[in-house]
């Protein structure tokens, strides 16, 4: 079992997907919303997930194939 | 001693530890340093800061670290450089250069690493850590060799030459990862949570980013405690920007800038803005990774996170950190934000070199690009007092600039050499 704190920011056509619900649900993974601000053109949530620790890469990687940017909750920590 | 008096969420404004931490436990918003001014105020003069070292740890009582001991390897109190002939060229009569490419490790790095690692020596860490595509590599790994301590550096696998080699000889423990710059990222994050490291940018770094208030400090000293009307600054995930801002207004809070006087620093220090301080906020990007400028030209409170494409690789933060917090300055300060054709990057770099005699990496080619623009179009008036960041130094991206390499190229003789030299210099009198 583990632990991963996430950023999902989320554009315009994607904003009115149930992307962490379905993240929670298929994944069986427990999602903890910690800061959040969704607006009409776009979104972005940090959040923590619980679960099974090859469930949550598998889970990241399916949501960053539905096209939402998954990013470290601190930011970019690759610098110049 | 240190002043600090623990870290604070920016986001929920939650107090948190001086600890190892990069987030809030909270709300996982970013951290700050708190200090106690009040205490700070109490000793601090210009007589005290002179006495310190030619370093930038002659502003210790306003540097998160406790002992009297720092890793120092003299990163700070670079030449502030009036330049005249960069100034005539643009149209500026009173343009400084702050020229940080002369750090020990060639870069701004050293000011913030130097922080970071000292707090990772008082934390009890052995070893301290970084993903970098550049700079932050070559200066981890030089701090950690003074503090003697280990180093793990993460590079990109198709890092140039020239930077590998920069950071390798200090003796880390290198690791090249090969993956897009995402997977990098996500990486290192993981690593970060797994591995009792200090890395210096993510739990490091509160203290870490504290560093660079040292670049406002500085100018305001070498312009006998003074802020200038305009600065410009090359960003990348914003922290340096809002650290300048953060030092220049330290500075005049605590009443150590001329004929200013002190006053408090309010409920949240961080937003603290002393209305003597009325430098304009110049930002500059590259077009291939601007996501800071775009928000600020679209007038978005979010910063949306790009994929890099800029040969100002050393600015090529797509998800900056602390983007929102910069624009707010932008915004405070009456500043701009520009973002350099690409194009123009080369240009910049060339026309410092060939004004001053200083040679930039591509970020320093970005930020004079940007300065050209601001004098072009008039943001900056002739005689205002205008200072530009130059951070990093052009050995560290020769690439970007080969095409400079033309030599006449002619056998051992004097027929030879008086044949072509008067192609290259005109009006030239022989023997004369």
């Amino acid at each position: 079992m583990g632990t991963q704190r996430v950023k999902f920011t989320f554009m315009t056509e994607l904003v009115k997907e149930p992307i962490i619900y379905r993240l929670g649900q298929e994944f069986n993974l427990v999602t903890n919303i910690r800061r959040a601000d969704v607006r009409e053109d776009m979104g972005w949530v940090v959040l923590e997930l619980d679960g099974d620790d090859t469930e949550i890469q598998r889970g990241l990687d399916w949501v960053a194939s539905t096209g939402v940017r998954v990013d470290p909750v601190s930011g970019d920590v690759i610098e110049g | 001693m240190a002043f600090v008096s623990g870290l604070t969420c920016r986001e929920c404004g939650r107090d948190n530890p001086a600890e190892p931490l990069n987030v809030c436990d909270f709300c996982f918003g970013p951290l700050e340093v708190v200090y106690d001014y009040d205490a700070i105020s109490e000793v601090i003069s210009h007589d005290r800061i002179a006495q310190g070292p030619l370093s930038i740890w002659r502003y210790q009582d306003l540097l998160p670290a406790e002992g009297t001991d720092p890793v120092d390897i003299m990163a700070g109190f670079t030449p502030l450089i009036k330049a005249r002939n960069l100034g005539k060229k643009l149209g500026l009569n009173n343009l400084y250069i702050k020229n940080d490419s002369v750090n020990p490790s060639f870069s701004f790095k050293d000011r913030v690493v130097s922080v970071a690692a000292t707090k990772a020596v008082e934390f009890g860490f052995e070893t301290i850590a970084c993903a970098s595509t550049g700079n932050l590599a070559c200066s981890v790994a030089a701090h950690a060799a003074r503090a003697g301590i280990q180093a793990v550096v993460f590079i990109p696998w198709d890092l140039e030459r020239g930077k590998v080699i920069g950071a390798a000889v200090y003796g880390p423990t290198m690791v090249s990862v090969e993956g897009s710059y995402d997977e990098v990222n996500r990486l290192c994050s993981e690593v970060a949570d797994n591995y009792p490291w200090a890395f210096v940018n993510i739990n490091m770094r509160p203290y870490y980013a504290e560093g660079s208030k040292t670049l406002g400090y500085e100018v305001a000293e070498q312009l006998g405690w003074r802020v200038p009307d305009h600065v410009v600054i090359p960003s990348a995930s914003g922290a340096m920007f809002t650290k300048i801002w953060k030092g220049f207004n330290e500075l005049a809070c605590l009443g150590l800038l001329d004929g200013v006087a002190g006053t408090s620093f309010g409920q949240d220090q961080n937003t603290v803005h002393h209305p003597a301080v009325t430098t304009k906020m110049h930002m500059a990007q590259a077009v291939g990774c601007s996501p800071i400028v775009t928000a600020w030209a679209n007038g978005n409170p979010h910063v949306s996170p790009v994929r890099p494409n800029t040969i100002a690789k050393s600015l090529a933060i797509g998800n900056p950190a602390d983007g929102i917090y910069a624009i707010r300055i932008l915004r405070e300060s009456n500043g701009s934000a520009y973002a350099v054709p690409e194009a123009d990057v080369v240009e910049g770099i060339k026309l410092l070199a060939e004004t001053e005699g200083i040679f930039t990496e591509t970020a320093g080619g970005v930020t004079v690009s940007a300065l050209k623009n601001l004098a072009d179009s008039g943001a900056i008036k002739p005689d205002e007092l205008t200072v530009v960041y130059i951070t990093g130094n052009g050995l560290k991206t020769q690439e970007a600039v080969e095409d400079v390499v033309n030599p006449l190229h002619i056998k051992p003789s004097m027929g030879a050499f008086e044949d072509v030299i008067g192609t290259r210099i005109s009006g030239l009198v022989v023997g004369g």
